[in-house]
């Protein structure tokens, strides 16, 4: 917000507009690139086949049981994995920066964070696939060494469970990556004062650090939610579009218009547009709370 | 480093505040304990974050150098790197990350430039702008492209036709394709170049360089990027890790790019996915290695999925 503060000679109504002139290749791109696909599925969504206004796609939206199911599980996976991860990720920012470990520990952590919270899509699937499916490496340690059969147990790699601790594998490092400046940010005179007050470890954490970076957690939460909700390629390598969440039901309909209803698939899309904008907003809200104390 | 900030705390409760004095010795032994016994919660959950890191990379390594009965050995990377179709597809999407960081670094660097020196006022949408690839995910974008340059383009809620569906020629598909990267890495090239031109103060640059008589392509290729390079090659790293394993937007536009290819053979193969997997990874690692490097570990390292 400092730079806004900036000095700037005050540009004349002429020279003005010239200035915008110097922008519009950049604006013109989000027209064509952003705004107008956008446009043509908000469009989409409110016609039916005959061409006629109407608000009966997204009424169909919320009757279509496998649509809302295909919410539900998107949903949940997404939770699951932000909650799971984002107090995991919290956690191993913890250890990282405030918890005392060795300081080339944190930056090799980080560095493997910022690889593994790339590392998505069909590579991870595959890597997940040697590692927990029928055949995979940990299946068979347990199985061999331990007696435990994780599939006689009910675990299975190609349903939400399976798909959840995939999905851990990029979200709690993005957590990490998230979280370190806000460790970071946490100053000492705060838990010298604690300290000198004569609070205990536990009652700085619980009274004085926890309340600075709850807005942080939460709003990196959300994050990770958004995270988790939008991806498309890591559940589609695994099951091949078997598991029905919201991203694999919309690349069908791409795919080939399995609704039937082209209307009610640039619903279903607008839908996932609406929350993923809600869990931004929610997210920029807490951002902007969490900047009051950090940085 | 803990007891050393403890030791500190101590010192100057004892000299200039008093308040703790009276404290006692044994509250600060239990509170030192605490510290330890947090020492201890933190290798364990680096520990645990350590084990579900490489698990996973080492079963998959461990699955492809077992192609061959009874041996360990690189037979599947070998086939792998075989088959025509993988320097193929591998080629095509590394020249498609390339024509991303270019057109990206052509676009993004005179605005954000330009927005910074010039036109302040235009500074909130331009970030609005770089945060709706965060609202639309890639199937949704891509999703959108197709209805939108699939067919013959007009203005939407007209009938006014601008062009010829894009779709239909191979040149067109990528220049959509390649739009679509832009769209994706944006955020993160946006982001990185503006934070990259606060650091070194464009104005006083630019009228240093004006002064001396340079004109505005001077300034910006002579002055302007150099100064962000490293910014703008951390943004470029990320969109390069970004760009080669993408599968989404180019599966459902029909370019036979990587990731694509990786997810077919996927469907036929037992090994050859998995040493291809575990180069993707290297490579990932290494573009991550990289803007540690450049940026002095001060990157931004997060993609889209």
């Amino acid at each position: 917000m400092a730079q806004t503060s900036m000095t700037l000679p005050k540009a004349k109504e002429p020279s003005n507009l010239k200035n915008w002139l110097g922008v519009s290749p950049f604006f013109l791109f989000a027209i064509m690139f952003i705004l107008f696909p956008s446009l043509y599925l908000v469009e989409g969504s409110f016609f039916n086949q005959e061409g006629q206004f109407t608000l009966q796609n997204y009424v169909l939206l919320l009757q279509t049981p496998a649509i809302v199911n295909a919410y539900k599980l998107s949903i949940q996976i997404s939770a699951a994995t932000a909650i799971g991860g984002g107090i995991f990720g919290f956690l191993l920012a913890y250890s990282i920066t405030v918890g005392g470990l060795p300081r080339q520990l944190r930056s090799a952590l980080i560095t493997f964070s910022g690889v593994a919270s790339n590392f998505a899509g069909v590579p991870l699937a595959f890597a997940f696939i040697a590692t927990l499916g029928r055949r995979g490496f940990v299946t068979l340690l347990l199985k061999d060494n331990l007696n435990i059969d994780l599939y006689q147990a009910g675990f299975d790699l190609y349903t939400f469970w399976g798909l959840t601790a995939i999905y851990m594998f990029f979200q709690f490092p993005l957590m990490v990556l998230v979280m370190v400046p806000a460790l970071d940010g946490l100053k000492r005179e705060w838990r010298e004062a604690a300290e000198n007050l004569g609070a205990s470890y536990f009652q700085y954490w619980t009274r004085v650090a926890m309340p600075i970076l709850l807005p942080s957690i939460l709003g990196s939460m959300i994050l990770l939610f958004g995270n988790a909700f939008g991806a498309y390629a890591t559940a589609y390598a695994l099951t091949g579009g078997r598991l029905g969440i919201i991203t694999i039901q919309i690349g069908a309909q791409i795919r080939g218009d399995v609704l039937h209803n082209p209307g009610l698939g640039y619903a279903m899309a607008m839908g996932m547009v609406i929350i993923m904008a809600i869990s931004l907003v929610g997210y920029s809200w807490l951002q902007k709370v969490s900047e009051r104390w950090l940085r | 480093m803990a007891s050393k900030g403890l030791r500190k705390v101590v010192a100057m409760s004892d000299t200039s505040f008093d308040i703790s004095v009276d404290q006692g010795e044994p509250d600060k032994k239990t509170r030192s304990l605490l510290r330890i016994g947090g020492r201890f919660w933190s290798w364990v959950w680096f520990i645990l974050g350590a084990i579900y890191f490489l698990v996973p990379l080492f079963a998959t390594l461990r699955h492809s150098l077992r192609m061959e009965r009874d041996v360990l050995g690189f037979k599947a990377y070998e086939r792998a790197f075989e088959d025509p179709s993988f320097l193929e597809t591998f080629l095509l999407s590394n020249a498609l990350a390339v024509a991303t960081i270019l057109c990206s670094t052509l676009l993004i660097v005179p605005t954000a430039y330009w927005i910074r020196l010039r036109l302040p006022q235009a500074r909130r949408i331009a970030e609005f702008i770089t945060l709706l690839p965060f609202v639309i995910p890639a199937i949704i974008l891509v999703f959108g492209l197709i209805r939108t340059y699939s067919t013959h383009f007009t203005i939407p809620f007209t009938d006014i036709e601008l062009f010829q569906p894009l779709t239909t020629t191979k040149f067109g598909t990528y220049a959509l394709i390649t739009a679509g990267y832009m769209v994706l890495a944006m955020p993160y090239m946006y982001r990185s170049v503006d934070t990259g031109m606060r650091v070194v103060d464009i104005r006083t640059l630019t009228e240093a360089a004006q002064s001396l008589g340079a004109g505005w392509f001077t300034i910006i290729t002579q002055v302007i990027l150099p100064n962000v390079r490293s910014a703008l090659l951390s943004g470029a790293l990320l969109t390069f890790a970004i760009v080669v394993g993408e599968v989404t937007l180019a599966s459902f536009l029909g370019v036979d790019a990587f990731g694509p290819y990786l997810f077919l053979i996927g469907q036929h193969k037992a090994y050859e996915p998995a040493a291809l997997s575990f180069v993707t990874f290297l490579m990932t690692w290494f573009a991550m290695g990289m803007i540690q490097f450049v940026t002095g570990g001060q990157g931004q390292a997060t993609g889209a999925h």
